[in-house]
């Protein structure tokens, strides 16, 4: 039987994670650990980062509910609003920009009917053109998940997409998961 | 082939491994460094190679060790800024995903040399893969026992963490990068004081760049001098260069400092020249902040003399005609690229970089790229060039953070080196590119 | 002590202070104007960038001048300084580039703004700011929001000074609001909509530079020309409950701390005195306060642009 949460709480695996990362700063130095638990915690709670969530986050590292948001609101890749199950991030920079990505955006826009920014009505997918992913070498270049997909062609990104399709729900990844 | 520093055995799918790397030769410096060498003696090799921070800065790494505050009586801190973010930079990327011992390696001697018994490297959070393969790669070396207490009995430890960031280019800037490591945000501080006298946690920190500290265990092992060997004048030793855009072969390539921009370009062992049927219109030599350079002014300088791949020789010329080697992220365009479209797409991506603390950066850059906006799809006008080159000029040297200097460059030289692209923007309203 | 001069003016100062002290010493035209550097808040400064000074001699050892223009609030004097203010032609025009950025996107709505003629942002434009604007841009529009009875924030006039910030960390362990977002969308917000509530409160509305944070209680009553300060007082439990009261004929109109010559607060008073004693009868009034009225308004400055315009005319 599933039980439904109404308080937050880190899973046991995921509390035992946070504790490690913890301990990886001085002590009173616990603060340290707010951008890896974000992180944790985005992926646990539903891919994004609610009012509750980052209380529960300021409570665990006892700082006041406003640093948190405050630290929150300032990295791009902390959602502060629900997203899909499956975070498509283009690069649009520079050297994707050279070597195609606007055509991949163009086609990941009419692919799911979305423009950047939005997510399909099934809740599946989620579509953005993101900065420079350090990858140019192999633009044009995507992030999905906690993986990187380069070289993409319109093919790729197909083929990618149909894949995800089949996957069934999916779920997002901490930066400590394989 | 020139000499290959942190590349010689990468085609070893296997050398992430603490084993395969430790084949090659991987760790022999710990013995030699932390049983025979003392610490000053280290830093002493490291300024003596001629060795210059990878990150963009070229700031000599043994005279930026040695301003370590050995008075103070707090722990000195150890930070990799592995923060790779810079458009047409992804070396870090290859080399920590490749082979992350050699940092590791490099970060013990580094720490042991500035008596660190900390260190962390701070990796942007997008790589969330290369952040695993480093936890395991630390897991393997604690084993073998090169980290943790007492490492090899030296009596020296040190205990080494990977930190991820959460996507901000701006934490690439050493104290913004502090500030995000303390669990802030990532806004720069005003310095002085500089990291070496207070830094992470207000301690005495050290920040360098992934290739930086990769490249220390083979000055150790094979001494300063054959490394000031390397290269040319105060440019020393190798350069992973990331080449990227409109050329046959993108990639990273280990350069000895010093061969021809003509020679890296064109040949097959590097770029293996522009794409085929095009040719070349403009290069920006090293990451997105540096000026742009046109295909005569990239390959000769003003003075006729061919260009090289080394800090002294692409600054020849100072801005007038001549770039930056930076970071070392090589974008080659050809003619089919707007110098406009390009100089608005880095525009945006520095006013979405800005982390908004001082005045100049957080409203120049929004306008510049408003202003670009206008010539890329109409209603821009006669004066708007001039009006972006007053900004950029307003926000250089003004700003707390060099951010500000990143963005109003290839603004000002796209215009000093294209300006008759601009005006014919606005003569047609709008671009006329595909 | 160190000696330095400052335009040409020699002063003489504690090692340690920073250019901006030394030019307050001094006092007068010398002084860099400073819109987020605030002497009685712990980490305050740098940020604006008003107050950037030419060195022209790092110091009597190093007599190299800087690379840079300087931050003024946040760079120290040392000893055989020269630095140039007001006499350098390259700090004007940074200064006066400085003013058009913050701007840029500051609403033009001085006419309803309770700010207004006390309002360093109005009398920095005016002293050093460019008489047109070149921007064809529209203004930056932040979502409004109500952060409780006392404080109205208009987000659309805040220049990101930190003041505010810098004030509820040093008067509560409970600050509710802060700097979100980065870049041209960073704002000060308190994300979830709350109510600023706490003693103090009430001294990030004197600490503003602009008016993105104004007395709700005193809003719209009048134009601050109009009023008349009294230095004030009371026995209060909480502050020193020494004040200034903003008056029209026998009706206390508004409460603030008094100010120092440097426009800084002489101390942090309390929100009952600031909000809620409102009546003559509430206070011991010790007398007329002598303010220097050198603001844009006070100064008549903008009927003498009025004149001249139709002079020119």
């Amino acid at each position: 039987m599933e039980q439904k949460n109404t308080t937050i709480s880190f899973s046991p695996d995921s509390l035992e994670l946070v504790n490690k990362i913890i301990k990886r700063y001085p002590e009173g130095k616990e603060r340290s650990a707010l951008l890896p638990i974000l992180h944790i915690a985005q992926a646990e709670f539903g891919g994004w980062l609610s009012p509750e969530v980052m209380d529960y986050v300021a409570d665990l590292l006892h700082l006041l509910p406003i640093e948190v948001y405050e630290v929150a609101t300032f990295y791009s890749m902390f959602n502060l609003e629900p997203v899909g199950e499956c975070v498509i991030e283009v690069c649009q920079t520079g050297p994707c920009m050279l070597n195609g990505a606007g055509e991949i955006i163009k086609h990941l826009e009419k692919k799911f009917n979305i423009k950047v920014g939005e997510t399909t009505p099934d809740g599946k997918f989620t579509l953005r053109a993101v900065e420079c992913l350090a990858a140019c070498g192999t633009a044009p270049v995507m992030k999905v998940g906690t993986e990187y997909h380069e070289n993409l062609t319109t093919e790729k990104v197909d083929e990618l997409v149909n894949h995800w399709c089949k996957c069934g729900k999916m779920s997002h990844l901490n930066p400590y998961q394989e | 082939m020139g000499k290959k520093i942190l590349t010689e055995h990468i085609s070893d799918p296997n050398l992430h491994k603490l084993e395969v790397y430790q084949q090659h030769g991987g760790y022999a410096s710990l013995e030699k460094a932390l049983k025979k060498m003392t610490p000053d003696e280290i830093v002493e090799e490291v300024k003596k190679s001629g060795l210059r921070g990878r990150g963009g800065a070229g700031f000599p790494t043994g005279m930026k060790w040695g301003f370590i505050d050995k008075k103070s009586d707090n722990p000195h801190y150890l930070v990799c800024n592995a923060d790779e973010g810079e458009p047409g930079t992804f070396k870090d990327r290859y080399l920590m995903q490749c082979n992350p011992h050699a940092l590791i390696e490099g970060m013990i001697l580094a720490s042991y040399a500035l008596n660190a018994n900390k260190a962390y490297i701070y990796i942007r959070g997008e790589l969330y893969y290369v952040l695993r393969i480093l936890e395991k790669a630390i897991a393997e070396a604690y084993a073998k026992g090169f980290l943790g207490e007492n490492i090899l009995g030296s009596g020296f430890s040190l205990d080494l963490y990977v930190h991820p960031g959460a996507g901000a280019y701006i934490c690439g800037e050493e104290t913004a990068l502090i500030e995000s490591l303390e669990g802030k945000r990532g806004n720069p501080r005003l310095k002085p004081p500089f990291p070496a006298v207070s830094g992470l946690y207000n301690c005495p920190t050290v920040v360098n760049n992934v290739e930086t500290l990769a490249t220390i265990p083979w000055i150790v092992n094979h001494g300063s001098e054959e490394y000031a060997k390397i290269g040319i004048g105060r440019s020393t030793g190798t350069k992973l260069i990331s080449a990227s855009g409109h050329i046959n072969h993108p990639g990273i390539y280990e350069i000895e400092l010093g061969v021809t921009v003509d020679e890296f370009l064109n040949s097959d062992q590097y770029c293996g020249g522009v794409r085929e049927g095009h040719s070349l219109k403009a290069v920006i030599a090293g990451g997105s902040s540096v000026p742009v350079l046109p295909a005569d002014l990239i390959l000769k300088t003003k003075a006729g003399e061919d260009r090289l791949m080394t800090y002294e020789s692409l600054s020849d010329g100072g801005f007038e005609s001549g770039t930056m080697l930076g970071s070392g992220g090589f974008i080659v365009m050809d003619e089919t690229t707007c110098i406009v479209r390009n100089t608005m797409n880095f525009a945006r991506f520095y006013r979405h970089e800005s982390c908004g603390q001082c005045s100049p950066c957080r409203e120049g850059t929004s306008w510049m790229e408003k202003i670009l906006a206008r010539f890329e799809y109409g209603g821009a006008q006669a004066e708007d060039i001039e009006l972006l080159v007053d900004i950029s000029k307003n926000i250089e040297g003004n700003t707390i953070c060099p951010l500000g200097d990143a963005a109003a460059w290839p603004v000002a030289s796209a215009i000093r080196h294209f300006r008759d692209e601009f005006e014919e923007h606005i003569r047609r309203n709008g671009c006329y590119f595909e | 002590m160190i000696k330095l001069t400052i335009d040409n003016i020699e002063v003489e100062v504690e090692e340690g202070t920073t250019i901006l002290n030394a030019a307050r010493k001094i006092g007068g035209k010398v002084v860099p104007p400073a819109m987020c550097y605030y002497s009685k808040l712990d980490c305050s400064g740098g940020k604006c960038r008003v107050c950037l000074v030419k060195v022209a001699q790092s110091s009597a050892k190093d007599p190299r001048p800087m690379p840079k223009l300087v931050a003024s609030c946040s760079t120290m004097a040392q000893d055989g300084m020269v630095v140039q203010n007001i006499t350098s032609p390259e700090v004007l025009e940074a200064r006066k580039a400085i003013v058009e950025f913050l701007l840029l996107n500051h609403p033009l709505d001085c006419p309803v703004c309770d700010q207004a003629g006390e309002c360093d942002l109005q009398d920095l434009a005016y002293s050093f700011g460019s008489e047109n604007t070149r921007s064809r841009e529209e203004r930056s529009v932040h979502k409004q929001e109500d952060i409780g009875p006392y404080i109205q924030l208009n987000k659309n006039r805040c220049i990101l000074c930190y003041r505010c910030i810098n004030t509820a960390n040093q008067l509560t362990d409970q600050r509710v609001h802060g700097m979100l977002f980065r870049g041209d969308h960073a704002e000060i917000s308190t994300y979830i909509e709350k109510s600023v509530e706490n003693d103090f409160s009430g001294n990030i509305i004197d600490v503003c530079p602009v008016g993105a944070l104004t007395d709700k209680t005193s809003r719209f009553k009048s134009r601050v020309w109009f009023t008349k300060p009294y230095d004030a007082h009371r026995e209060c439990p909480k502050c020193n409950g020494k004040v200034v009261l903003w008056m029209k004929g026998n009706e206390v109109l508004r409460v603030t701390a008094p100010k120092d010559k440097n426009g800084e607060v002489e101390h942090f008073i309390c929100n009952e005195c600031r909000f809620e004693k409102k009546e003559v009868s509430d206070w011991k009034i010790d007398g007329p306060r002598t303010i220097e009225r050198t603001s844009v308004i006070s100064l008549n400055h903008y009927t003498n642009i009025d004149k001249l315009n139709k002079e020119e005319k």
